[in-house]
C-alpha cells in the first residue's frame, strides 16, 4: 500500500512538474486549457483518494477479524482440571515428513558382553587356519563389545548417505573405526543402484549384517575364518533389480583391497572383485525365503593373519564362493507373536600364492582349499522370548609337507562348534542374551558362556530381511 | 513392405497394450488397498504389503515386497512412522524413483488428516511413541473420506488420461460413504461416553469419532506386550471402576484380553480394525458396519 501511495505521489509530482514546465515554455496558455488541466488533475486526485480509502477500509476490517479470531482462540474461561497433557493434536497439513528435520537420523547401538572361557582365549588357535581381520574371540570378562553410531539421511533427490562409526577397544586402547561411509543412488533408471564409499560387501547373507542384528552373540565360523568376520572395504557396488514378479537382484563390486581376505591394496588399489545374485519370495502368508550365490576374488599383497605379533604373510589370490539360504516362518506373517528362522550358508575358499610363515626366511608356495558352513535355527515361541541353536564347522585340505607342524597344518582335525542361545527383548529397542558355546575348533575343546546386551537409542532403524 | 507393415502393427499392438497397462498401487495396509481399488476401479492393480492379521509396525522388508515396490506407480501408506521398520528399506532397495518421498507417487495418508496423540515429550521410556502422532487413522470414516480425495488427486496426477474416471469414482464413493457415515453415527449415538479398555492405542480415532472413553490399555506402554504385573493392576482398577468393553485388533494376542475378561466379567471383543479383519469386514463399508454392530451390541444398553 505504501508503494501504491508513493507511485500516486510521484504521478502527481510528475504532472505538476510538467505543468510548470509547460507554463514556462509556453507563457501564453489559454485560461481554458489551464482550467481543463486542473479539472483533470482533480479527477485523478479524487480517484486515487477513493482507492486509498477503500484500501484503508479493507485493512481495518482485516485487523478487526484478526482480533476476533485471537479472542476466540484464547483459552476458554476456567478450563476443566485435566492431567498434564502428554499428547496434542495436529491440524491437517502441519506434517513434517521425517523423524529428523534436516539433521541426519542418528542411531546409537550400545553392545556390552561378558564372556567366560574354559581355556585362555589368547592361546587358542584352529589348526589349518590363520584368522585375519577382526575375527578373534571377544575379550574375556566384562567388556563393552562394539558401540556404534549410525548417521543416515537422504542427501538430495539423487543420493542417500550413511556413516557407521564404531568405537572399539583393542589392547586396552580405544579407537574410532569407520565401519561404513557410503552414498547410494536413489533414482537411477532401470532399477540400477550405485553405491560408493566404504561398506560391507553384499556377498553371502551374513556379510553385510551389522553385529547388533545377529541372532547369536558371535559370528559364524566360516565368516571368521574366510572373511575376517565381515569383509568391508572401500569400493564401488552396482546392483540391478530384475523386473520379475519375485525378487531377483544381481550385484558386482570392486574394492580397494585393504582388508582381510584382501590386503596390501593389491593391483594399484583395485584389490578385490565380487559378483553376487540374490533371490527370494513368499510361500503363502506364513513363509518367506531368500537364497543367494556369491563370489569374492580378493588379491592379497603381504596380507597379515594368524598371530598379531608374529603374523603369517600371504601374497596371492583368495577366491571365496558362498551359497546362502534363509527361511522364515511366522503364523500369517505376524512375526510379533511367534516366528522361526532357519539360516544356513556354505563357504568354499581357494588360496593360491606364496606364504611367509612366522619366523621363516623365505616364502613357500601355497595352493590350499578350505570350506566352512553353519546351520542355525532361531525360534520365538512367545512375544519377547527367542531360543536358537547353531552348529558351525570348518575343514581345510592339507597344504603339503612343507607346512607340517605350521599353523596351516589341519592335523587331521575338523573344527566344530555348537552354540545355544536364549534372548529376551523388552521392546524392539533392547535385547538381553545368554549364549553357550561348546567349542571344538581347537585341539582342546572349550566351554564358553557369554552374556550380552544390545540397546538401540535414537532413530528407529529398519532391518533387512 | 508387407513385413514392415506387419511389424508396425505388432509394435502398435505392443505399445497400446503397454499404454493400457494398469497402474500398480502398493498399499502398506489393507484399508488403503481397498480404498485405492474403489477410486482406481479397473484402471489399477493393487497389492497390500500387510494383511489384517499382521501388525503393520512389525513386518519385515521381505524380498517379495522389494520386487513389488519396484513396479509401483503409487504408494499409499498410513505414515507417521507406522511403517518405519521396513518401508524406508523397501524404498531404497526397490529403487523406484516414482514413489520416493516428495513425489506424487508417495502418499502418506496421515499427513492429510487431523492427527491425535502427538507426544509433547519424546521419550522411549514412554514406549514406542510416534513423533507425528497416532498412525491408526483409518478407524474414523471421516479420515477415509479425506484420504479418498487425496488418492483420487494423486491418481489423476499420475494418470491424467483417466482423470475423469477417477473423479467419477471418487464422487460416487463419497456420496455413498457420507450417507453411510450418517447411518453409522445414528446407530452409534448412544455410545458416547461409554468406557472401554483397549489392547494397544490403536483406536484413538474411533474413540474421537464416537465419543468413547478409553480408560486403560492392556499394554503398559505402547509396543510393550501386556505383562502380568500390569494386568493385575488393571484387574484392581476394573474391580473398583469397571469399563464396559475390552477391544483388540485381529493381530493382537487374545490371551491378555481373555484373561481380564474372565476375571472381571467385562466382555472382550475383536474389532476388525481393517478390511479383512473379520469374515464380514471384506470391504470398507462392511468394516464399519461390523465395527458399529459389535460396539452397539456390547455397549448400547438401550438395544
Amino acid at each position: 500500500m505504501k508503494h501504491y501511495t508513493l507511485q500516486n505521489f510521484d504521478l502527481l509530482k510528475l504532472i505538476a512538474f510538467s505543468l510548470c514546465l509547460m507554463a514556462f515554455t509556453h507563457p501564453v496558455i489559454a485560461e481554458e486549457s489551464l482550467a481543463d488541466i486542473r479539472a483533470e488533475l482533480d479527477t485523478i486526485r479524487s480517484q486515487y483518494e477513493q482507492r486509498i480509502q477503500a484500501l484503508e477500509q479493507r485493512l481495518e476490517t482485516a485487523e478487526q477479524q484478526l482480533a476476533e479470531q485471537s479472542v476466540s482462540k484464547a483459552p476458554a474461561p476456567a478450563p476443566p482440571p485435566v492431567p498434564e497433557p502428554t499428547t496434542r493434536e495436529s491440524t491437517a497439513g502441519s506434517y513434517t515428513s521425517a523423524n529428523n528435520q534436516y539433521n541426519p537420523a542418528i542411531g546409537i547401538i550400545i553392545d556390552g558382553e561378558i564372556w567366560s572361557y574354559g581355556n585362555d582365549p589368547a592361546g587358542r588357535s584352529i589348526p589349518g587356519f590363520a584368522f585375519g581381520g577382526e575375527s578373534g574371540l571377544a575379550d574375556e570378562g566384562l567388556s563393552i563389545g562394539e558401540s556404534e553410531f549410525v548417521f543416515s539421511g537422504n542427501v538430495d533427490n539423487w543420493f542417500y548417505g550413511q556413516i557407521t562409526a564404531a568405537i572399539e577397544q583393542e589392547d586396552g586402547e580405544f579407537g574410532i573405526g569407520l565401519e561404513e561411509a557410503f552414498i547410494e543412488t536413489l533414482s537411477l533408471p532401470a532399477s540400477i543402484t550405485l553405491r560408493l564409499g566404504r561398506f560391507f560387501s553384499g556377498v553371502g547373507y551374513l556379510n553385510d549384517k551389522h553385529k547388533h542384528t545377529w541372532d547369536f552373540a558371535d559370528q559364524a565360523l566360516p565368516y571368521r575364518a574366510f572373511m575376517g568376520s565381515q569383509y568391508g572395504d572401500d569400493g564401488v557396488q552396482l546392483r540391478w533389480l530384475a523386473p520379475t514378479d519375485f525378487f531377483l537382484e544381481f550385484g558386482a563390486e570392486i574394492f580397494r583391497g585393504g582388508s582381510y581376505p584382501a590386503g596390501g591394496n593389491a593391483n594399484s588399489g583395485f584389490g578385490s572383485t565380487s559378483l553376487f545374485a540374490h533371490t527370494g519370495g513368499d510361500v503363502g502368508f506364513s513363509h518367506s525365503w531368500t537364497a543367494g550365490l556369491s563370489w569374492l576374488g580378493a588379491d592379497a599383497a603381504e596380507r597379515e593373519s594368524g598371530d598379531e605379533d608374529d603374523p603369517l604373510l600371504f601374497t596371492g589370490s583368495s577366491d571365496i564362493y558362498i551359497a546362502d539360504f534363509v527361511w522364515k516362518w511366522a503364523p500369517n506373517g505376524n512375526s510379533r507373536q511367534q516366528n522361526f528362522i532357519f539360516q544356513a550358508e556354505y563357504l568354499w575358499r581357494n588360496e593360491d600364492g606364496k606364504v611367509l610363515l612366522p619366523g621363516a626366511a623365505i616364502s613357500t608356495p601355497l595352493d590350499q582349499d578350505a570350506s566352512g558352513w553353519y546351520v542355525q535355527g532361531t525360534y520365538q515361541w512367545m512375544p519377547r522370548w527367542r531360543a536358537g541353536l547353531r552348529i558351525d564347522g570348518l575343514s581345510a585340505d592339507n597344504p603339503g609337507m612343507i607346512y607340517t607342524g605350521s599353523i596351516l597344518d589341519p592335523q587331521g582335525h575338523d573344527p566344530r562348534r555348537y552354540s545355544l542361545m536364549l534372548d529376551y527383548s523388552n521392546s524392539e529397542f533392547s535385547r538381553l542374551r545368554i549364549q553357550y558355546n561348546r567349542d571344538e575348533t581347537g585341539l582342546e575343546s572349550d566351554d564358553q558362556i557369554g552374556l550380552q546386551y544390545i540397546m538401540s537409542i535414537g532413530a528407529h532403524g529398519s532391518h533387512a530381511f | 513392405m508387407k513385413n514392415l507393415l506387419k511389424l508396425l502393427i505388432l509394435l502398435t499392438a505392443v505399445f497400446s497394450s503397454l499404454v493400457q497397462a494398469k497402474l500398480n498401487v502398493f498399499a502398506c495396509e489393507p484399508e488403503w488397498a481397498a480404498l485405492a481399488e474403489v477410486i482406481g476401479g479397473d484402471l489399477v492393480k493393487t497389492t497390500s504389503a500387510t494383511n489384517a492379521l499382521q501388525d503393520p509396525h512389525y513386518i519385515q522388508a521381505r524380498p517379495s515386497l522389494i520386487a513389488k515396490i519396484r513396479k509401483a506407480d503409487l504408494l499409499v501408506c498410513s505414515g507417521s512412522e507406522l511403517e518405519i521398520g521396513w518401508l524406508p528399506l523397501l524404498l531404497r532397495k526397490g529403487n523406484n524413483p516414482k514413489i520416493q518421498t516428495g513425489k506424487p507417487g508417495n502418499l502418506m495418508a496421515s499427513q492429510f488428516v487431523r492427527r491425535l496423540d502427538i507426544p509433547t515429550v519424546l521419550d522411549r521410556a514412554q514406549g514406542d511413541m510416534h513423533s507425528q502422532g497416532n498412525p491408526h487413522i483409518q478407524t474414523n470414516p471421516h479420515n477415509i473420506a479425506i484420504v479418498a480425495s487425496v488418492v483420487a488427486e494423486r491418481l489423476q496426477q499420475i494418470d491424467p488420461g483417466n482423470a475423469d474416471s477417477y473423479q467419477q469414482n471418487l464422487a460416487e464413493f463419497l456420496q455413498q460413504w457420507n450417507q453411510a457415515i450418517t447411518g453409522w453415527e445414528q446407530r452409534a449415538a448412544n455410545l458416547r461416553g461409554q468406557e472401554i479398555v483397549v489392547h494397544h492405542k490403536s483406536w484413538v480415532y474411533l474413540e474421537d469419532w464416537l465419543g468413547l472413553v478409553e480408560v486403560a490399555t492392556l499394554e503398559s506402554k505402547p509396543g510393550i506386550p501386556p505383562s502380568g504385573a500390569h494386568l493385575s493392576q488393571l484387574l484392581a482398577q476394573m474391580k473398583t471402576k469397571p469399563a464396559k468393553l475390552i477391544i483388540r485388533s485381529p493381530y493382537q494376542d487374545a490371551k491378555a484380553s481373555a484373561w481380564l475378561s474372565e476375571k472381571t466379567g467385562i466382555p472382550a471383543t475383536l474389532l476388525p480394525f481393517t478390511v479383512g479383519g473379520s469374515d464380514n469386514a471384506n470391504d470398507l463399508f462392511k468394516l464399519f458396519d461390523e465395527t458399529i454392530h459389535l460396539l452397539v451390541i456390547h455397549l448400547d444398553t438401550a438395544e
